[in-house]
């Protein structure tokens, strides 16, 4: 099953793992089964139209999936897809 | 510009490099570069590039020392304390090399001078900490056709990439195109850092900024490097330039600068 790297500002709610295994086969889906087992991460990455939000990239093999197929991109066995938010940190 | 004696053996281990030599080394103290912050990225920044003999480091920061800094900008020293930052830095900066020029800018970044800081120099060097400055960054770098080496960091976290969008390359935009929401994402001030992941990814945009001086080797372009310090693993996912960019697109709505306030949003954390 893909995994996913989560990154540290949500890992409070994937009891601090940094990587989880979940089975899904397009992003969607995938959305939706981490937030069944860890409720609440579906708020942080998606706006109320269920859009992920502007500042925060998923990437399924380190391609970004709004230049793919969106959330309907496919996922298989073996895939991992990346959290990657915008960070603003420097000083 | 023929170098001095004294200066073939203060720069010779990067002239004994076949991909520096004479001529780079020359390139080097031809150069201009805008570093924006002088603190935990920009402070092994300018230390680096000025060791490197960068000929003309201009330095912007607003801020003044704090005892909570020192455990990451090591550019300022306890003494320090108070200063504005820019002086502090300078006045290292120019002990450690008198080859180099540096200028330095304490008043705020804004929409009104942005462009004409920019246009003095070959390279900017993003080391803020907020996202209004970025996205300004980003922007006046577009117009003015600059090298942008843009650096962030969170916690054990760190963010690496280069956009050269006069060359065709994606924008910052691109790569996040909305700023987010205040709150959304902490702060260093608010979420912490490991000073040393500062250092890290400091003084890896000068790594990039030498390269891309000396037009060497291949620049972190169009790729974005995110680092974990805890598991020490470094990926790198590709950037696109989006064709709908609203800067950078094919029908960009932003044709200026603009002035860009986050806007202000409770969450959980």
């Amino acid at each position: 099953m893909p995994s996913v790297r989560i990154p540290t500002p949500l890992r409070k709610l994937t009891a601090d793992q940094d990587e989880v295994n979940i089975s899904a086969s397009n992003v969607s889906d995938l959305i939706e089964t981490m937030e069944s087992q860890y409720p609440g991460i579906k708020d942080r990455l998606c706006d109320e139209s269920g859009n992920v939000r502007r500042f925060i990239n998923l990437y399924v093999n380190n391609e970004d999936i709004r230049f793919l197929d969106g959330k309907e991109t496919q996922l298989n066995e073996g895939d991992v897809v990346s959290i990657i938010p915008a960070i603003a940190g420097g000083l | 510009m023929r170098l001095t004696e004294e200066q073939i053996y203060r720069y010779s281990r990067h002239i004994l490099l076949p991909e520096v030599g004479g001529v780079g080394q020359e390139k080097l103290l031809r150069a201009k570069v805008f570093c924006v912050g002088v603190g935990g990225l920009g402070s092994p920044v300018a230390l680096y590039l000025a060791a490197a003999g960068l000929g003309t480091l201009g330095i912007a920061d607003s801020d003044q020392v704090d005892i909570s800094n020192l455990q990451r900008q090591v550019l300022h020293y306890t003494d320090d304390i108070g200063k504005p930052k820019t002086h502090s830095a300078r006045e290292k900066l120019q002990k450690l090399n008198p080859d180099v020029n540096v200028i330095v800018y304490k008043d705020l970044i804004t929409m009104d001078n942005i462009r004409e800081l920019v246009k003095e120099y070959d390279i900017v060097i993003d080391g803020s900490d907020n996202f209004p400055t970025r996205y300004l960054l980003n922007d006046a770098c577009y117009f003015e056709k600059k090298t942008l080496i843009s650096g962030a960091l969170f916690q054990f976290e760190g963010q690496l990439s280069v956009f050269k969008t006069h060359k065709g390359g994606a924008c910052y935009r691109c790569l996040y195109p909305e700023i987010p929401p205040k709150g959304m994402v902490p702060t260093c001030e608010e979420a912490g850092i490991l000073g040393a992941v500062a250092g890290t990814i400091g003084t890896m945009q000068a790594v990039e900024t030498l390269k891309e001086v000396l037009d060497i080797g291949e620049p972190l372009v169009d790729k974005l490097l995110t680092m974990n310090a805890l598991s020490m693993s470094f990926n790198t996912v590709k950037i696109t330039k989006d064709p709908e960019c609203h800067l950078c697109g094919e029908n960009p709505t932003i044709l200026s600068i603009e002035e860009y306030k986050e806007h202000s949003c409770d969450i959980e954390d």
